[in-house]
């Protein structure tokens, strides 16, 4: 007799076995699945030297927390796909805390998934959180500004040409802040002082950061930062350049550690294991959370050797100020630059003012425009 | 010494970003040139260029030699080419296609191996100076031509001459042109074009070992923000010739450095714009050079897009 191809024993063996194996890894995991299932999820890569790394460094803090297991992935779009990342870390994970990291998720995508887990909650980081919507939705984010402005202060002591530069993503008020307060800390050395801002349009595109970088050198600055999601290219051009640096996002003295002079880094870490810790105690997170440099949410780093004692004291005597709490950067007389009055005398706006996150003016120093 | 040259600038940025920009352009390119004269289309190069990046970052890290790189992602490159290759010599198969999963695989195959080398910083490969008898460091600065720079520029005149003057020219040219006749006399199509994508392959992995080893000069999964295709439709623009290809790679490359430079010298507004710029100097030339009474000149016969 012949066999046929298929027979339907031969498929019913080999559908069980197959059955068999894809289930042996989930009883594995919920066996060894903690009390809570937390997920992570990334723009980009979580090693970027940048917005993501940080991030990431906050979840392997979270990682080392007994009984919570952590799930993570990175390169998600924000489109439809960070729906599908959110649902499917739930139905399959039984996330019940989720940290979808990115700007763009925020709006559409997390405010469409939450109201249909009501039991699972959503902490988006850099979104504003209103009320009216739902309530497992949270947002929290940091003054960043302020390191931007401890960064202007040595790119201020280290800059011979007062010409500093800015590579910067997009012209949105977080990143306005950062440009506005870069050169604000510069101008506290020397008021003649101007920044020079290029917007590339996008968060990560290496090529067009590099030319940015090198068109900044070209026209004379010799500090740069800047606010992208990977800071390695910029950091890097710059450098070679012989230009000085400033860090964002996460530590980059590896990168150029003769040019470093410091960085405005993210300190989740602490963040998130506290945030970790309200849900493993039964209690409930803030729906609006923000801090600056004395809560913990951001950090410096270390002072680099180019960095004159002069540029120390300074740095250190505004730092020490910032850490007192409700430091105003964005202080009358301000016009912008194309010269509207933003802030009188004697007016301002703290570091935890919320006008702030609808910034959407460059002020006066600053060379670029926002459209 | 005054440094600050004004607009003086902007030409000079175009110069700089044309030398510093155009070179994977410049690879990719002409080595889709190549196949496309032999009567094929491998639009998967802008995965091939990207694993090109990888290998290339990767063995130059691990070797700490940067032309170890270069070989490695024109190895690569070169098992790319020739897997489209063979793929496409089995009968009834679409070039198109097989090209576009050639080019999800390479992207895929570069993120995988590549996650242990996005923090790693390996050697960069040397420039030569064309700017020391200049005190301005814009002019000098604009002046570093990468080695693989000048390279490609060589291999732009020889692929040109070569396809011109030369049997293994006629060979490639007949085969584009022709099945039939090439066929007739004796040629085996098939194998020629595959060799021909072979070859085109390790041209792209080599403009992705530039894009890796020295500008931007790193790796990371968003390093080539679609170099691979352009470079595809630059082929097009210049009418599969390699000399004209090497002058697109550098109008594109000068094109792009227009959107920086522009907003360094204050003229900021409307930045968007200026950053579609290459795309919009190829739509115009393309609509100045096409006519409406012939075929598209110089295209090969045997192309997919042009039976």
């Amino acid at each position: 007799m012949s066999f046929s191809p298929l027979s339907r024993r031969g498929f019913l063996k080999g559908t069980a076995a197959v059955a068999g194996a894809t289930a042996l890894p989930h009883l594995a995991h919920a066996a060894s699945g903690g009390p809570l299932t937390v997920g992570f999820i990334y723009v980009g890569p979580k090693d970027d030297f940048g917005y993501n790394q940080a991030h990431a460094e906050g979840a392997a803090a979270v990682k080392a927390i007994e009984g919570v297991t952590v799930v993570e992935e990175e390169n998600v779009a924000e489109t439809i796909d960070v729906q599908k990342s959110m649902e499917s870390m739930i139905a399959f994970d039984e996330a019940k805390l989720l940290f979808p990291t990115s700007f763009g998720y925020f709006n559409p995508h997390v405010l469409e998934v939450a109201p249909k887990h009501p039991d699972v909650r959503f902490q988006h980081a850099a979104g504003l959180w209103t009320d009216g919507m739902p309530t497992n939705v949270g947002s929290y984010f940091g003054y960043i500004g302020m390191g931007q402005y401890l960064n202007g202060i040595t790119a201020g002591h280290a800059t011979a040409t007062k010409k500093i530069g800015f590579v910067a993503a997009k012209p949105i008020p977080q990143v306005l802040l950062n440009i506005n307060s870069f050169l604000l800390g510069a101008r506290q050395v020397d008021p003649d002082i101007t920044c020079q801002v290029i917007f590339t349009g996008e968060w990560s595109l290496a090529v067009k950061e590099a030319e940015a970088t090198n068109a900044l050198a070209d026209a004379g600055c010799d500090v740069i930062t800047c606010h992208v999601d990977g800071p390695k290219v910029v950091m890097e051009t710059a450098a070679g350049r012989d230009c000085f640096v400033c860090g964002y996002h996460a530590d980059q003295s590896a990168l150029a550690p003769e040019k470093y002079l410091t960085g405005a880094e993210w300190n989740w870490a602490g963040v998130y294991t506290g945030m970790v810790q309200t849900v493993l105690d039964g209690g409930t997170i803030d729906n609006f959370v923000r801090g600056g440099l004395a809560d913990g949410f951001i950090k410096m780093s270390p002072l680099g050797p180019a960095v004159s004692d002069a540029a120390r004291a300074q740095f250190e005597a505004t730092k020490a100020e910032i850490m007192a709490g409700g430091f105003t950067a964005i202080e009358g007389p301000l016009k912008d630059n194309t010269g509207s009055v933003i802030a009188a005398d004697g007016e301002g706006f703290a570091e935890d003012d919320i006008a702030l996150e609808s910034m959407d003016y460059l002020v006066d120093g600053v060379i670029g425009s926002t459209s | 010494m005054d440094t600050d040259l004004g607009l003086w600038v902007i030409p000079l940025a175009i110069l700089g970003g044309a030398i510093r920009v155009s070179t994977p352009f410049l690879f990719v390119s002409l080595g889709e040139a190549l196949t496309e004269r032999s009567g094929r289309i491998n639009l998967g190069l802008e995965g091939t260029l990207v694993f090109g990046a990888m290998s290339g970052y990767a063995l130059a890290y691990l070797t700490g030699s940067p032309w170890l790189g270069v070989l490695a992602a024109a190895l690569c490159g070169a098992l790319f080419g020739l897997l489209h290759g063979v793929i496409c010599s089995l009968p009834r198969v679409n070039d198109i296609a097989v090209g576009i999963a050639m080019m999800i695989l390479g992207l895929g195959l570069a993120f995988y191996f590549g996650k242990p080398f996005v923090q790693p910083v390996a050697p960069d490969l040397p420039a030569i100076s064309f700017g020391g008898w200049s005190d301005m460091p814009q002019i000098r600065a604009a002046l570093e031509v990468n080695v693989l720079f000048l390279i490609g520029a060589v291999l732009a005149v020889g692929l040109w001459w070569l396809l011109r003057a030369t049997r293994i020219g006629l060979i490639i040219r007949v085969v584009g042109d022709s099945t039939d006749a090439a066929r007739a006399m004796g040629l085996r199509p098939a194998m020629i074009r595959t060799c021909t994508t072979a070859v085109g392959g390790a041209f792209a992995g080599v403009g992705g070992a530039y894009l890796s080893l020295y500008y931007p000069g790193s790796w990371n999964e968003g390093i080539s923000s679609g170099q691979g295709l352009m470079a595809v439709a630059l082929v097009i623009f210049a009418r599969w010739n390699p000399l004209a290809c090497f002058g697109a790679a550098l109008l594109f490359g000068g094109a792009g450095a227009l959107g920086p430079t522009l907003q360094s010298v204050g003229i900021s507004e409307g930045y968007y714009l200026f950053f579609a710029a290459p795309y919009v100097l190829t739509l115009g030339v393309l609509i100045a050079t096409s006519s409406p009474t012939r075929a598209m000149t110089g295209a090969p016969a045997e192309l997919s897009i042009t039976k």
